[in-house]
C-alpha cells in the first residue's frame, strides 16, 4: 500500500463529522463579563450515552443550549448529525429533540393534545399509534387526556420524556432528566432511556446530578466545571484515576478542588 | 427524466448516506417558497431543500390546532373576546345616539363615530390576537420546545396571524351585529370599501404585533406590558374619531405616516362624502407592506439577540 492509498483510507474531516453525533471545537460563550463556557471540546460517536456532570453553574446547561442553537456561542464551532449548528439548524432539528426543567409543555392542554401538537410539528407518520405506543411505553394511558398542569411532577417528567421521543430521535439532549422522580419511577425511565439507546443506535447526551443515574447509563463522563472540562473518560476509568470507588467521590473532589492531590495520591 | 428542481421529490437518505426515517418524518413536495406535505406523499425524511427554504403548511396547522386547543380549554377567555368588543359598541352607541338628536352634523354622518369604533376594534384586537397567543408561549415557558422543534420563526409567525384572524372574528362579528340591532348601523353595507379597511388594518396589526413579539421574545416578560399598551400610542395620531386636520400641521405629518389614519379618513369620506379613496387604500397598502417586510426584520433581528443573550432558556421577566 503506498502512502497516498495509506492516505486516502484515512477519514477525513468529512468523514468524521459524519461518525460523530456531537462535534464541539473550541466553544467558548461569554454572557456579558461572566465566562459561562471556556474553550471546550469533544466528540461524541453515534449510539453513546454521554454523561455531562459538573456543579451549578458549571456550564453544562450553556452547553446543552449552545448544541441545540438555543444560544449562540461567542467562539467556537458545534456541528450536530454532521451539520453545523446553528446554521444549519433546519437539517437537523427533526431528528433530535430534548427535555430540560428549563421548558414546560402547555399546561391547559392535555397530554394527547400536546403530544399531537408536537408530533404534527416533528410531521411524525401515524402520530395516533405513535402516541399510543409512548403512552404505553412511558405508562401515560391513566392521564392521558388529564390536562398537563393537573398533574403530579413525576407524571409531567414522563410526559416531557414522551414528547423528546415522539419523533424518534437519533440524539437525544437530556438536562435533568429523572430530576423529580421517585427512585423507582426514576430507575424505571432510566430503564427506558437504555433500551431506546439499544433499540434505535441513538445518541444521547444527559446533562445530571446523579451520579449513580450518570454510572449506570453512561459509557463516557465529561466533568466541567467554571465553564471548563475537567475531566473526560470512560466512568471507570474515571474513578481508577481518582482512586475512587463512586463517582459522587469524584464529584466532590472536583467540586471542591481536591482534584491535583487526589491525582498524585492516586499515581503514587 | 430527472424531476425538476422546483418539484424535488423528497429524499429519505441522512447526510451520512444512512437510509433512514426518523421518527416517519412526512416527506412533501416542494418549490420555491412553501412546502406542501399531503398525506398521500408521506414517507420519506423530508430534504435539506424543503427544511431550508420551504414552508410547512402542516407545522403552521399544527401551531393553529395548538392555539385552538388553548381558546377551547378556556370558557372565560373566550368570553372575554366577546366582553370588551361588545362593551365598546354599546357605550359608543348609545353615545353617538345622543349627539346625533343633538347635532346637525353628526346627525348627517350617522356610524362614523361607531363605524370607527368596530374598525378601531379590529385594528386593536387584531395586534391582541396575534400578541396573546405569543404571550401563552412565554406563560406557558414552551417557547424553547417551539424553537427545537423543526417549527421556523415564519411559520411561527404564520400561524399567529391566521390566529389573531380566528380570535378577531370570534370578538368582532357578533360586536358588528350589536351594532346593527342596536344601533341600525350595517358595517356590511360599507360593501367592498370595508375589505379595503379591513385589509389594512389588519396588517398594520400584525406589524405591530410581530415588533412587540420580538421585544418580548428578547427582553422576557418584563416586556409585556408593551404589547397591551403599544397600539394605545397609535390612537391619537390615527385620527380615529377625528379628521387629520384637527392636528397640528407637524403631527399631520406623523400621522400620515400610519396606515390606519388613512383607513379612518377613508371611513370618513365613505360615510360623510359617500366617496370611496382608492388612493387612500393604496398608499396605506404600500406603508403597510413597508411595515410588515421591517417588522419581520426587527422579530428576526431580536431572535438572533435574545439566542445571542441567552434569553430564549430564562424567557420570565
Amino acid at each position: 500500500m503506498t502512502e497516498n492509498d495509506k492516505a486516502s483510507s484515512r477519514p477525513t474531516v468529512a468523514d468524521r463529522s459524519s461518525l460523530a453525533a456531537i462535534e464541539v471545537d473550541h466553544l467558548v460563550k461569554f454572557y456579558k463579563q461572566t465566562r459561562a463556557v471556556d474553550d471546550i471540546s469533544f466528540s461524541l460517536p453515534r449510539g453513546s450515552i454521554t454523561g455531562l456532570l459538573g456543579g451549578n453553574g458549571a456550564g453544562k446547561t450553556t452547553t446543552i443550549a449552545m448544541i441545540m442553537g438555543l444560544v449562540l456561542p461567542t467562539s467556537g464551532r458545534v456541528r450536530v448529525l454532521g451539520h453545523r449548528m446553528p446554521e444549519e439548524s433546519a437539517a437537523v432539528l427533526g431528528r433530535m429533540n430534548f427535555e430540560s426543567p428549563y421548558v414546560d409543555m402547555p399546561m391547559r392542554l392535555t397530554v394527547r393534545q400536546n403530544l399531537t401538537v408536537f408530533g404534527k410539528l416533528y410531521a411524525v407518520k401515524n402520530l395516533s399509534d405513535r402516541i399510543a405506543k409512548l403512552a404505553d411505553d412511558l405508562d401515560l394511558t391513566d392521564f392521558i387526556d388529564r390536562a398537563n398542569g393537573k398533574l403530579s411532577a413525576g407524571q409531567k417528567t414522563r410526559v416531557a420524556l414522551a414528547k423528546a421521543l415522539i419523533n424518534q430521535p437519533e440524539l437525544l439532549l437530556l438536562d435533568e432528566p429523572t430530576a423529580s422522580l421517585d427512585p423507582d419511577t426514576a430507575d424505571w425511565v432510566r430503564a427506558h432511556m437504555e433500551r431506546y439507546r439499544k433499540e434505535n443506535n441513538a445518541t444521547i447526551l444527559l446533562a445530571s446530578h446523579n451520579m449513580l443515574e450518570v454510572e449506570r447509563l453512561c459509557d463516557r463522563i465529561i466533568i466541567m466545571k467554571r465553564g471548563r472540562i475537567e475531566d473526560d473518560d470512560a466512568p471507570e476509568a474515571i474513578m481508577a484515576r481518582y482512586n475512587r470507588t463512586t463517582l459522587e467521590e469524584v464529584f466532590l473532589d472536583v467540586a471542591r478542588g481536591r482534584v491535583n492531590g487526589v491525582r498524585q495520591e492516586a499515581a503514587r | 427524466m430527472s424531476e425538476p428542481p422546483c418539484f424535488a421529490r423528497s429524499r429519505s437518505r441522512s447526510p451520512d448516506g444512512a437510509q433512514r426515517n426518523p421518527g416517519g418524518l412526512a416527506s412533501g413536495w416542494t418549490f420555491p417558497g412553501l412546502r406542501f406535505a399531503p398525506s398521500r406523499l408521506r414517507g420519506a425524511a423530508m430534504t435539506e431543500v424543503s427544511l431550508h427554504r420551504g414552508i410547512s403548511m402542516q407545522r403552521i396547522g399544527a401551531m393553529i390546532l395548538r392555539y385552538w386547543y388553548l381558546l377551547m380549554s378556556s370558557w372565560p377567555r373566550l368570553l372575554e373576546l366577546l366582553y370588551w368588543p361588545a362593551l365598546q359598541v354599546i357605550t359608543w352607541g348609545f353615545l353617538q345616539l345622543y349627539i346625533a338628536q343633538n347635532a346637525n352634523f353628526f346627525a348627517r354622518a350617522g356610524g362614523t363615530l361607531i363605524g370607527a369604533v368596530i374598525l378601531w376594534d379590529i385594528l386593536f384586537r387584531g395586534q391582541l390576537g396575534f400578541s396573546i397567543s405569543f404571550l401563552e408561549e412565554m406563560w406557558a415557558r414552551n417557547l424553547g420546545n417551539l424553537m427545537m422543534s423543526p417549527l421556523k420563526p415564519i411559520e411561527f409567525l404564520l400561524s399567529l396571524m391566521v390566529m389573531s384572524l380566528i380570535r378577531l372574528a370570534i370578538g368582532v362579528i357578533p360586536m358588528t351585529l350589536l351594532a346593527l340591532f342596536l344601533f341600525h348601523f350595517n358595517v356590511y353595507a360599507l360593501g367592498l370599501p370595508l375589505i379595503a379597511f379591513f385589509c389594512n388594518l389588519i396588517f398594520t396589526s400584525w406589524s405591530v404585533g410581530i415588533f412587540v413579539s420580538g421585544l418580548v421574545l428578547r427582553n422576557g416578560l418584563g416586556a409585556e406590558s408593551i404589547v397591551w399598551t403599544l397600539m394605545f400610542a397609535i390612537m391619537p395620531l390615527a385620527c380615529i374619531y377625528y379628521p387629520v386636520s384637527v392636528l397640528p400641521a407637524w403631527l399631520q405629518y406623523v400621522a400620515w405616516a400610519l396606515p390606519p389614519t388613512y383607513v379612518f379618513e377613508g371611513m370618513r369620506a365613505l360615510l360623510i362624502e359617500n366617496t370611496f379613496r382608492t388612493d387612500l387604500m393604496l398608499d396605506a397598502l404600500a406603508i403597510n407592506a413597508g411595515l410588515l417586510i421591517a417588522s419581520f426584520g426587527a422579530f428576526l433581528a431580536l431572535l438572533r439577540s435574545a439566542r445571542k443573550h441567552g434569553s430564549l432558556l430564562s424567557s420570565g421577566e
